[in-house]
């Protein structure tokens, strides 16, 4: 890549070199010189529209005949300046360009638009929201006037609580017409549901979608609005700024591993409990830049459900009955033989780590709650360190298959997309149509069941002649000459089997191609948990057959799954195994099946890790204490196993990945201390808090390390081949599972601000398909899905495809 | 002037036929433009005439047409016909009774720009026009004058006409663009400009319909034909478009240079009731006052000089003002024009026209203190140079002029100051 051309300017009396192509007001951050904007943010398309960033540019004068810069007397380049101050952000430094950012002129201009700006801007600060963390109020105090000489009477009364849909609330009058959320929804995440409507001082957000902002990022838009305009209802009227405090923390839902801000209060009301009042994200330029989706944001309150567990339970006659720790661990430790360890994809690693050792240590089994394969060949041709979404555009290439990223990991979504828009070449195979085919260079629609076999067609020497062949060699050759590529496989319509198949094919491909081991390059599994990865790191793998496993189980220990709660078939089985010990945080199906149960922390009551479908180990840190009575999976574990004869380390998550890094090779060197390491970041958002008034997006607790895939460390890579499988039979209805954002998990139904947004229990199904079943529209039916029965309501849809029904696992 | 040019059907009766139209020297320039000149020299031919924006800003139009990179294609060519400037109706007129004059202009610029598919952008509230000129361009299509390999010649051209819907900031060229992609009528940032990036991010030329208007002149009877009239700066003939307190208001067809006392007190019958003329804005709404003494009736009406007497000929709007009228009211109804139509992207206009408007309206009808009047030329600088676009900018030109040369209509209005008791 050739180097870019550099130009020097000057801003207030510093001289400086960037990059051609920099907006003044990006170049005077570097040189330390904050400029006040209100419209700009950085992660978007510059409008000048605010004149908040008015400066005054001087540009050297050119001689027109000589092409030369005409000279002062003493030898200094003649400075031309406009008669008009400029936009500091619409302009982009020149050579020998003078920026005056504090001379009267340009003071008096800032006053002058923030007097302009309150003059209908209501004194709300008392109850607004955004107050002590304000741009708004920021500036003000900085640049404005003392006083307004505006008329109170002439001032515009607006609505002020106008829901944009149940999640934003959107108070008008506050509103200083930025447009940075219409721009934030057009622009990057595509989402045209809100717009300007009307005109001059009229101008007002309206939203024309059902729901309303019917948008999955709309929470963004209440962290760069620059005033109180925009709220959350999760958060609205919830605490001032300077009463929260502020601790990092990992998300857990999807494998992205968004980095995340939790506020945290401790109130009398809440009888001086702490508790936690938002969720804002925590800039991370290698994963999830400045955002997060609004599961991630509005997700949280489980963990401060009343229901939580908060004593061990054992089972006296045939009743779950309180008991103290010694009690409950003794008796799980006496009954645990060769367990059955079954972990579910939300533990941390270091949960994850003392249940394989135990496992391992006493000759159980180690078995992922999971119906997707791969973690094992993502271990060895996952994306190689320093790999960054952002840095992939024009030459690289990118492969999604059997996955819809919008709804299973949004973050992937937004930052593939923007890389198609860069000019990536992107491919994506499904069997239905996503979101992210508008982006796509190629879209290969192939039946369910066919998702191997079609990717295989991108595979050196195979043969695509054939009618059928949806695939054509440009598409095959752009993948394989691409300079870098990347294959992010999902569980879309896939059993354990079909993904495990999709699985090695990408992985083939990836290293037939040369596409493995090196940074931007590899394969990238879009898990349905935040941990899935770790727990193939640390040495769990899914079951084949996870009902026959727990039937013939004599012992069994379950930490942060409920295959009863999701599965009839697995409920039964788990009736008929032996000593069922569980760890877990509600009374789940499964717990109220177990012998013993042990309460434990939510991840944001402790310390601990979690290994993100790239690889990347990130930390997570307390936002709250544990409620009284719990303890964190891995103590509990460590505890069981010291009464067990096991090693185990308890006392500290970082002990614990001490630990890992000893044992497992590809966490050598990964300690607490490296993970909180942080570097400046571009864009910076801290400082002046211009682009967001609060500390949210200041990540001051760690970056997280990426893991190297085996193939960039040079070790031996095995991908094994795809395997046959059997034919399916079309006499029965062949029903797939999809994955959707708002789906019916435990952990979404305490979330009630959610719940207009819940994917519909149904199946959809095309209505030859129905018909051909005897089926119709409202029917409940009880359907199979990758191995589990699930109750649905029939929906017809003549969108859908035709072999196959479609249900929301 | 015995002979109309512009307004030909002044002189021609049913030249909106096209028949006639024909039978009139009508498309004698396309003929001549499209089979026997290269599209270069078309442009030329305008550009050494000299030949100057009708719409307001009178930028060279032929230097204009150069700006479009040829190795960026397709180039538009859009006619503005979006005329919402407060006393500007010549458009209309043209549209109305000589409409293919313009269309014959709009079809030679646009095979000097290498177009294939041009516009024209009407106000919404023209919805009767733009019908007109639909079926107007059937029949030039049905003539053969338009379409696929017009006359043999190869080249192509379609017309379209797109209607606004009610916003005077949409005859700003981008935010005509905007508009005209179906996008919120907004004007876009400068640069890059229409020349580079314009209609769907294609070079685009925007032509006011008067000045599309002249060009089958210049093409059919040349430039020295075109520079007998007007000045050497600014040549040709002008539609002045006359109104407020004069017998005779319209438009009317002189070249540029006249006099204002020629346009008002020849053309215009003078002041209603013979009164006495006040003040002159000549650019409609958008004007800088010109206090009507007799060095500024004779002030030649031409870009350079009334520019030189410190305001704008702009589009010709020339609205008068005589004694009947304060300049409180009429700074009441600009203004609340400009507040009306301001689009709201930016904050100085946005609010800044809101907050003026309010000031105004106190000081028109009463209930104005003296401070007011310092308040309102002090919002109106405050607005001043820190636009995205003109129209915030003009917002303020009749209100400081108006401040400056006739602050007795101001202070006349506001309620003396009334003595508090104090208490003692």
């Amino acid at each position: 890549m050739m180097p870019p051309k550099l130009v020097t300017l000057t801003i207030d009396s510093q001289v400086i070199t960037v990059p051609e192509g920099m907006l003044v007001v990006d170049a005077a951050r570097k040189a330390g010189v904050d400029i006040p904007v209100f419209c700009y943010h950085p992660k978007m398309e510059p409008v000048g529209m605010c004149r908040m960033c008015l400066v005054e540019v001087g540009r050297p004068v050119m001689d027109r005949t000589t092409g030369q810069p005409v000279l002062e007397p003493d030898g200094t380049p003649r400075l031309g300046f406009g008669p008009k101050l400029e936009t500091a952000c619409t302009t982009p430094v020149s050579e020998g360009m003078v920026i005056i950012t504090s001379s009267p002129k340009v003071k008096s201009a800032q006053r002058d638009v923030l007097e302009f700006l309150l003059t209908s801007h209501p004194l709300d600060c008392p109850v607004c929201d955004k107050g002590g963390e304000c741009p708004l109020q920021n500036l003000t105090m900085r640049f404005g006037p003392g006083e307004s000489r505006f008329e109170y009477s002439d001032k515009k009364h607006l609505a002020k609580h106008v829901p944009l849909g149940e999640l934003i609330y959107l108070d008008r009058e506050r509103c200083i017409q930025c447009a940075r959320c219409t721009r934030f929804a057009h622009e990057v995440v595509d989402d045209p549901v809100i717009g300007f409507y009307q005109r001059g001082r009229s101008l007002e957000i309206q939203t024309h979608s059902t729901p309303g902002f019917d948008s999955i990022f709309s929470g963004n838009t209440t962290d760069i609005c620059p005033v109180g305009a925009l709220t959350t209802v999760d958060f609205h009227f919830g605490a001032r700024p300077w009463e929260m405090k502020y601790a990092a923390s990992i998300c857990n839902h999807c494998p992205v591993g968004c980095n995340l801000t939790i506020n945290v209060r401790r109130e009398a009301r809440s009888g001086g409990k702490n508790v936690i009042k938002r969720i804002m994200p925590r800039q991370n330029e290698q994963v999830n830049e400045t955002w997060i989706c609004d599961k991630g944001r509005m997700v949280y309150q489980y963990t401060e459900s009343p229901h939580r567990l908060v004593m061990p339970l054992v089972r006296k006659n045939g009743e779950l009955v309180e008991t103290d720790w010694e009690d409950a661990l003794k008796l799980a430790a006496e009954k645990l033989h060769n367990p059955l360890v079954l972990a579910g994809g939300r533990l941390s690693n270091e949960d994850l780590f003392n249940l394989a050792r135990l496992a391992s240590e006493q000759q159980g089994r180690a078995i992922l709650y999971s119906a997707m394969a791969g973690g094992d060949l993502v271990r060895q041709v996952g994306v190689g360190t320093g790999t960054n979404l952002k840095d992939m555009g024009r030459g690289d290439a990118i492969l999604v298959v059997a996955s819809d990223l919008h709804q299973e990991a949004p973050l992937w979504w937004l930052r593939v997309k923007q890389a198609a828009q860069r000019g990536a070449t992107l491919i994506v195979l499904g069997g239905r149509e996503t979101r992210l085919e508008t982006y796509a260079t190629y879209v290969i629609r192939h039946p369910y069941g066919s998702a191997a076999e079609t990717l295989a067609k991108f595979l050196p020497g195979s043969d695509l002649s054939s009618q059928d062949c949806s695939i054509s060699c440009e598409m095959v050759s752009a993948f394989a000459n691409a300079a870098n590529a990347m294959i992010f496989f999902g569980s879309d319509g896939l059993d354990y089997a079909g993904s495990e198949a999709v699985a090695r094919v990408a992985a083939d491909l990836l290293v037939k191609t040369g596409h493995a081991g090196r940074t931007n390059n590899g394969l990238v599994p879009v898990w349905q948990h935040g941990n899935t990865q770790g727990a193939w790191e640390l040495g769990f793998q899914p079951s084949a057959d996870l009902a026959a496993d727990l039937k013939n189980a004599a012992s069994v220990l379950i930490a942060a799954a409920d295959p009863a709660g999701d599965d009839p078939r697995l409920a039964e089985a788990l009736d008929s195994a032996g000593f069922v010990v569980v760890q877990e945080l509600f009374l789940t199906e499964t717990a109220r099946r177990a012998d013993v149960v042990f309460p434990a922390e939510a991840f944001t009551e402790r310390e601990g890790t979690y290994t993100s479908g790239k690889r990347r180990v990130q930390r997570f840190y307390p936002a709250t204490p544990p409620i009284p009575g719990v303890r964190p999976d891995f103590t509990i574990t460590a505890q069981l196993g010291r009464k067990m004869g096991v090693d185990l380390e308890g006392r500290a998550a970082a002990l614990v990945l001490q630990r890992i890094a000893e044992t497992i090779p590809a966490f050598a060197g990964i300690t607490y201390a490296r993970l909180a390491e942080v570097v400046p970041q571009d864009p910076m958002v801290g400082r002046s808090k211009l682009y967001y008034g609060g500390t949210g997006y200041d990540n001051q607790q760690g970056l997280g390390v990426q893991l190297a895939p085996a193939a960039e460390t040079g070790a031996e890579v095995v991908i094994p081949a795809p395997g046959v499988r059997a034919a399916r039979s079309d006499e029965t209805l062949r029903v797939v599972g999809i994955n959707r954002l708002y789906d019916h998990g435990v952990l979404m139904m305490h979330s009630t601000l959610l719940h207009q947004r819940l994917a519909p229990n149904a199946v959809w199904m095309h209505p030859d398909l129905a018909a051909r079943f005897g089926l119709q529209e409202g029917q409940v039916i009880t359907v199979d899905v990758d191995g589990r029965l699930l109750e649905r309501v029939v929906h017809l849809d003549d969108g859908m495809p035709q072999a196959v029904a479609l249900a929301v696992r | 002037m015995t002979e109309y040019h512009l307004l030909r059907h002044r002189s021609i009766p049913g030249i909106d036929n096209l028949e006639v139209y024909l039978a009139n020297g009508g498309f004698e320039a396309f003929r001549k433009a499209i089979t026997t000149m290269q599209p270069v020299d078309v442009l030329n031919e305008v550009k050494n005439s000299g030949l100057r924006g009708r719409g307001g800003a009178g930028f060279p139009t032929g230097v204009k047409w150069g700006f479009l990179p040829t190795n960026l294609m397709p180039h538009y060519v859009v006619a503005n016909a979006d005329e919402s400037e407060p006393g500007t109706f010549k458009d209309r007129e043209i549209m109305e009774s000589n409409p293919f004059q313009f269309l014959e202009g709009l079809m030679i610029a646009s095979y000097a720009v290498l177009a294939n598919l041009s516009y024209v952008y009407l106000r919404g509230e023209f919805w009767g026009i733009a019908r007109w000129l639909d079926e107007k361009i059937a029949d030039l299509e049905k003539a053969g004058l338009l379409g696929e390999n017009i006359l043999g010649t190869g080249y192509s051209l379609h017309l379209h006409t797109h209607l606004g819907a009610g916003a005077y900031i949409c005859g700003e060229e981008t935010a005509l663009l905007e508009s005209l992609e179906g996008k919120l009528g907004q004007p876009r940032l400068r640069p890059p400009f229409p020349a580079v990036y314009g209609l769907f991010g294609k070079p685009t030329v925007i032509n006011n319909v008067e000045t599309l208007t002249n060009v089958p002149l210049i093409i059919r009877n040349g430039t020295s034909w075109f520079r007998q009239f007007g000045t050497d700066k600014s040549p040709g003939i002008k539609i002045f478009s006359l109104s407020g307190r004069v017998k005779n208001p319209g438009n009317y067809e002189l070249p540029l240079g006249t006099t204002f006392r020629e346009l008002i007190y020849t053309h215009g019958g003078g002041i209603i009731d013979d009164g006495q003329i006040k003040a002159i804005m000549p650019a409609g709404a958008s004007s800088t006052l010109i206090k009507a003494d007799d060095a500024a009736l004779d002030t030649p009406m031409d870009y350079e000089s009334v520019a030189a007497i410190g305001s704008q000929l702009g589009s010709a709007s020339v609205i008068v003002l005589d004694e009947t009228v304060n300049m409180t009211d009429m700074v009441n109804e600009t203004v609340h024009f400009f507040k009306h139509e301001s689009c709201g992207k930016c904050t100085p206009c946005r609010e800044g026209t809101y907050w003026m408007a309010q000031i105004t309206h106190r000081l028109a009808h009463g209930g104005g203190l003296p401070e007011d009047i310092e308040l309102l030329g002090s919002v109106a600088r405050q607005i001043q140079n820190k636009c995205l676009c003109a129209l915030g900018e003009f917002s303020i030109m009749a209100v400081l002029s108006a401040l400056q040369l006739f602050p007795e209509d101001f202070s006349g209005k506001v309620s003396p100051i009334v003595e508090q008791e104090v208490q003692s």
